[in-house]
């Protein structure tokens, strides 16, 4: 029954917009949580009820989806990204109307991930990625504010570029195989792959993706994008999709559809180790809080594409583990900077200062979030850079692994500076009377919060029963 | 008939290069964002273009025309959604002009 | 600045047109249909928008902007030569040998039959299309 991954949300959308009488917003906010919780929860338990009976409706329409290890761990982190951002939307719009509109448009956006993890087929891979670039362009715009409108349409231009080299790429491939589908290209791929067609097309692939994950050096939207975006919207943004987008499809075609050649190999590393310098000194200067979260991003970006451009199973497995953490500990700075904001109006650090004697619940998840992200004992965030740097120095990647490593104490340099400025230090005058967030806020907070403090806790567990078989699809 | 498949093979791909080049040159050129979205879309025409090429050069017309009619359902939605944002923007503060853009493309 | 954004869009139309018959003769009459008859609706809603948003620009500064264009992008010709030089060394060969083609060469069975996934994403993509139009397009209350 896989198909209901994507007919579930495709009936919510249908529900709440038919013109009945009743109180619709409820009934969206309790759709979406259940939607998500159900998603996380038939990932955790594997019924098998669930996974391995073929749909009802085969003889009708038949979607083809496949699920292995790597689909089940976005799948997770796709439903824990949208059950945060529709309880942090819930507590920031307050108009029905928006709030329905804002639940279709986020019901959208999981049909398109879902779509995109799930699927075997280049084209439709495509039209999947496209259903999630415009939900997130109509989300980014959602409030209508001059910032996130120019941060959209910057948005929009960048991805229209990614959107030609990808179909250009697929063009160039459709030349060599009949088929769009990943088995049938894999085999073009083989047969002709000295062909200057052929390695020019898996390049510009590689490139449009690079584009939409937001790497070095296409990253251009997504600073502006995330930091005007509403912080729902750059929860669910920087939490799931540039992952979806960006590193689930590079590690799937790689993987699946080209091979993996010296060459990809090197790009991937390249590429990766830039995006994790760079992003990492761009968020040192920045004053603005969710702009230095979104530079952030892009610097763990960076670790997941060379944790996977190493190419042994322990770098795979580190890259897909990070790319969970990178799920709950960015959704969890965010949900602080939308508790903060809150609370103060502003954004700007330095205007803040202790605030954590004021929101305690707040100060306190920020800390853990800021020590996973800097990869700190025990938390989880140190075990997956722990494993991507492993991996790393036993292929041989020494310089690789060493910047790696410094690139780490760069980032607990300006996590550690936020903390200070924002939570720590003497409090601020005018921020002397505020209280903690309403309940909408922490309770978010406390799940991703108890999520990377178990999940580091009880790592070693884990490692064997979860983390090592998510390479086995690797050969 | 070689010769008036392949005559027309490359003019169409010189066609679409050029096309592609203009779509190109118009988002980079340009001060004003009505232009960056013309440019998007001749962007988005001469792969259309490529892609039927590539169809009509194997002889598999069927799947590739089904491709493009997706694209171009994506393409046309993209589009609407572009001139949505710059009708918001003009709505803010009467100009779509130069000032914009540089904080755009900066 | 209005007439220069009305001779883009112009172009844009006939772009459209000629490509149309493009894929007309390359053996895809479905395709230049939906082609021409999808984007004369797009150009015309395009008109429409840059006809909203005119405003009056001053002879001087239509001089100066053309100078920083050109002064901006004259690499662009050149390089453009240099790859052109580039890739006709190149050479492509024309005979790709593909696995036989097994199913229908019929767009309607192949879209309706076979691609069951792409049609499902042109219905949302149609619908986040509503969506876009309802939330971007509405009249401000608040202004």
């Amino acid at each position: 029954m896989l198909s209901l991954f994507l007919l579930l949300p495709l009936l919510g959308i249908i529900i709440l917009n038919l013109p009945i009488k009743i109180k619709m917003q409820s009934v969206a906010l309790l759709y979406v949580l259940l939607l998500s919780v159900s998603q996380v929860i038939v990932v955790l338990f594997h019924p098998d009820g669930f996974w391995n009976r073929p749909d009802v409706w085969g003889r009708f329409f038949e979607l083809r989806l496949y699920v292995d290890n790597l689909t089940l761990v976005l799948l997770l982190s796709i439903g824990i990204v949208v059950f945060i951002a529709v309880l942090v939307a819930w507590h920031k719009i307050t108009e029905p109307k928006q709030r329905l509109n804002f639940v279709s448009l986020v019901l959208i956006s999981l049909i398109g991930m879902n779509g995109t993890v799930l699927l075997a087929d280049i084209f439709s891979l495509y039209v999947f990625i496209e259903i999630t670039s415009i939900s997130s362009f109509i989300l980014i715009a959602f409030q209508r504010d001059l910032n996130a409108l120019e941060g959209a349409f910057k948005y929009i231009i960048l991805s229209s570029l990614a959107t030609v080299l990808m179909l250009g790429a697929i063009a160039s491939l459709l030349l060599f195989s009949g088929d769009t589908s990943f088995a049938s290209v894999s085999e073009a791929v083989k047969n002709n792959s000295k062909n200057i067609i052929v390695i020019s097309a898996i390049g510009a692939l590689i490139c449009g993706f690079f584009i939409k994950g937001g790497l070095v050096p296409f990253h251009a939207w997504l600073p502006d994008a995330h930091s005007a975006a509403p912080t729902a919207v750059s929860v669910l943004l920087s939490g799931v999709q540039i992952k979806t987008l960006g590193a689930y499809t590079i590690i799937r075609l790689v993987t699946s559809v080209f091979g993996y050649t010296n060459s990809v190999a090197y790009i991937l590393m390249v590429v990766g180790t830039i995006s994790i310098i760079f992003g990492a000194l761009g968020a040192l200067g920045q004053r603005d809080f969710k702009r230095m979260l979104a530079y952030s991003s892009i610097s763990n970006m960076g670790y997941i594409v060379l944790g996977f451009g190493c190419g042994t199973a322990l770098g795979m497995a580190g890259a897909v583990f990070h790319m969970f953490n990178h799920s709950v500990f960015k959704s969890l700075l965010f949900v602080n900077a939308a508790a903060v904001e809150s609370r103060t109006g502003t954004r700007d650090m330095n205007k803040m200062g202790g605030l954590a004697s004021r929101m305690p619940l707040t100060g306190l998840t920020s800390v853990l979030a800021s020590l996973s992200a800097a990869g700190v004992p025990p938390l989880a965030g140190f075990w997956s850079k722990l494993i991507i740097v492993i991996a790393l120095w036993m292929s041989g990647y020494h310089a690789y692994a060493t910047i790696a490593v410094l690139t780490s104490i760069i980032t607990l340099a300006y996590l550690l500076s936020m903390q200070r400025r924002v939570f720590f230090g003497k409090i601020v005058e005018e921020y002397k009377e505020v209280k903690e967030v309403s309940f909408g806020l922490v309770f978010p907070e406390l799940i991703l919060a108890a999520i990377i403090v178990g999940v580091g806790l009880f790592f070693p567990l884990l490692f064997n029963s979860f983390i090592m078989p998510i390479s086995s699809f690797l050969k | 008939m070689i010769n008036d498949m392949s005559q027309l093979f490359w003019m169409c791909s010189i066609g679409a290069i050029l096309v592609f080049i203009t779509g190109f040159y118009c988002i980079l050129v340009t001060f004003n964002l009505i232009r960056a979205i013309i440019g998007m879309d001749l962007l988005t025409k001469a792969v259309t273009l490529f892609l039927i090429l590539a169809g009509y050069v194997t002889g598999r017309t069927g799947l590739a025309q089904a491709l493009a009619i997706t694209l171009i359902v994506i393409e046309v939605v993209v589009i609407a959604v572009a001139v949505g944002v710059v009708l918001c923007v003009f709505r803010h503060n009467k100009t779509i002009d130069v000032k914009l853009l540089r904080n755009i493309k900066g | 600045m209005t007439t220069r954004l009305l001779h883009s869009a112009v172009g844009l139309a006939i772009t459209s047109a000629i490509l149309s018959i493009l894929i007309f003769r390359l053996a895809s009459p479905i395709a230049a249909v939906f082609e021409l008859s999808v984007c004369a609706g797009l150009i015309f809603a395009i008109f429409i928008s840059s006809i909203t948003v005119t405003q009056r620009v001053s002879a001087e500064r239509l001089i100066i902007r053309k100078k920083e264009r050109l002064r901006k992008f004259w690499l662009l010709p050149i390089i453009i030569v240099l790859v052109a030089a580039a890739l006709s060394q190149v050479h492509f060969q024309m005979a790709f040998n593909l696995p036989a083609q097994t199913e229908e060469n019929n767009v309607k069975i192949i879209l309706w039959n076979l691609r069951h996934l792409d049609l499902l994403g042109q219905i949302v993509i149609l619908l986040t299309g509503a969506f876009g139009v309802v939330i971007l397009f509405k009249e401000w209350k608040n202004d």
